[in-house]
């Protein structure tokens, strides 16, 4: 079957492409956060 | 459909891994990699935002603590970010047709070369103490990664989410807006790192972010993929019916510019970045200036990070938004909502209201992200997805061109305002309400945004063949 040769992505290889560029942006939007912080102190 | 490009992949390639029918997925392979992908681009140019961060160092390479004479002025190093933004419209312009026909990964390699090699330059124009290297370094080569990383994924994008073309450009253009935020901290602690007695730390940052981008923007491009073609995602199915606004068919790139519908675009995308343009980059002092004593500058700074993640979101929310109301819908909202917001703002600030205030420049930054990520929606439902890259390209010729009339407008007008005897809280009033002028008439240019005349539409022939039907035989051939 033509189909059962089909190779899928590996959910960790998605999750991994996922984190190297969510982890940077999570820091920076953190970092934001903090700054923004400010604004109602 | 057939895959694009006889045109510039056929010839022997330098590096043949880059090329389009390189990339073409394999059966099996997930789209959700391919935002990922874009993301990794969008997020190192977006570090042009966060430019303004070496301002002030780079006025002090010589003096180190304060600035010497021979020290370069912030006004000359103000030229770096404004050269960086005419490059980043032109080369789009110019290189649209070749990512598209290229593919994202040569785009992408390229836009990652030029970005990295950019910050190397600017480091030699730092060690050499040339700002004239700087100005050819980050200012025309950097502006071209930016032009051509910006333009890169969106048309993959948009080929592999169908279904939700808006949100899967907002994704990648929302990275965009995602950068600075990243780049902002990372650049002062690095400088914090290098700084020495004798030094700055700026040669060895952008040393450090040259290399860094350069890595994280070839992971992009190397994990990027086109949808073979005739790829439709699982269990979608295009509706049966055609809608009035959302082509089958492909413009090809130069008749794209030929149309009302493509220059009616590019207005409504200049109006609401040069109303946006406006108010982002005077926030600050706006705010300060309205409620003396109120909003003190550590506040300031605070809505200036506050209106960054509402920009950043705002490019991925009103863009997903889009692909449910429709994209002209969307733009009648910016226009409206934008209308009622910007009037307000005197409002709020005669009446000293600092919550309605922050509320109306929060909603207004959010729609302007929400322009850019929209627009290559708008262009895929006007032009089909063949060149919308290229197209997307030249559109962006808008931004530049209001990236200058915004300020433009927004400063003159407090200068005149204020020698005309006008008290500081009251001078932006009448730039609000000019920029409220200014989206009742992209409201009108987006009200006359109609289907495109059939005779613009690629033939069949043209289109298997993968060249425009403009192209001569010897191209063909």
């Amino acid at each position: 079957m033509q189909a059962d040769n089909i190779k899928k992505t590996p959910p960790l290889l998605i999750a991994l492409a996922w984190a190297f560029v969510g982890i940077p942006l999570l820091a920076g939007i953190s970092q934001t956060l903090l700054n923004a912080a400010k604004l109602f102190q | 459909m057939t895959s694009t490009n006889s045109v510039s992949s056929g010839s022997g390639s330098l590096l043949p891994f880059l090329d389009r029918q390189h990339t073409i997925a394999k059966p099996g392979y997930s789209r959700w990699m391919v935002p990922p992908a874009a993301l990794c681009v969008h997020l190192c140019i977006g570090q042009a935002y966060a430019f303004s961060v070496f301002n002030l160092p780079m006025t002090k390479l010589l003096g180190v603590t304060q600035s010497t004479p021979d020290d370069w002025k912030l006004t000359d190093l103000g030229w770096i970010f404004s050269i960086a933004m005419v490059f980043l419209g032109v080369s789009a312009a110019v290189f649209g047709r070749w990512v598209e026909e290229g593919g994202p990964r040569k785009a992408m390699f390229t836009a990652g070369c030029c970005w990295a090699g950019g910050f190397l330059i600017s480091a030699l124009g730092v060690y050499l103490h040339n700002l004239w290297i700087i100005y050819f370094g980050y200012g025309a080569i950097g502006g071209c990664a930016l032009g051509i990383g910006y333009i890169s994924p969106v048309s993959t994008l948009m080929k592999w989410f169908p279904d939700r073309p808006g949100m899967a450009t907002g994704m990648a253009i929302m990275g965009f807006g995602g950068g600075a935020m990243i780049a902002s901290p990372l650049s002062v602690w690095l400088m914090g790192k290098y700084a020495t007695a004798t030094d700055v730390g700026v040669l060895w940052t952008f040393v450090t972010l040259g290399l860094g981008y350069f890595v994280f923007m070839m992971v992009g491009a190397m994990i990027v993929r086109v949808p073979a073609p005739g790829w439709k995602p699982e269990g979608y199915v295009p509706a049966a019916t055609p809608t009035k606004l959302i082509t089958k068919n492909d413009v090809y790139v130069y008749d794209a510019i030929k149309t009302p519908q493509f220059w009616l675009i590019w207005c409504v995308l200049f109006l609401n970045t040069t109303a946006g343009i406006g108010v982002l980059g005077q926030a600050s002092a706006m705010s300060q200036e309205m409620f003396p004593g109120h909003i003190t500058a550590i506040a300031a700074a605070g809505l200036v990070g506050l209106m960054s993640l509402f920009n950043m979101g705002g490019r991925f929310c009103w863009a997903s938004l889009s692909d449910f109301i429709g994209r002209r819908n969307t733009y009648f909202v910016y226009m409206t909502l934008g209308f009622a917001l910007y009037v307000t703002v005197p409002f709020a600030g005669g009446t000293g209201n600092v919550v309605l205030f922050v509320f109306c420049f929060l909603i207004i930054v959010s729609m302007y992200g929400g322009g850019f990520s929209t627009v290559p929606a708008y262009l895929r439902d006007m032009f089909g997805t063949r060149y919308v890259g290229a197209i997307h390209g030249i559109l962006l010729t808008a931004w530049s061109a209001a990236g200058i009339a915004g300020p433009v407008l927004i400063n003159y007008i407090r200068e005149y305002n204020i020698t005309h005897g006008i008290p500081k809280a009251q001078a932006y009033n009448v730039t609000m309400y000019i920029m409220a002028g200014l989206l009742v008439v992209g409201f009108i240019c987006n009200f006359f945004v109609k289907a495109v005349d059939k005779r613009y539409h690629m033939k069949n022939e043209a289109d298997e063949a993968g060249l425009s039907p403009e192209m001569p035989q010897a191209a063909k051939a």
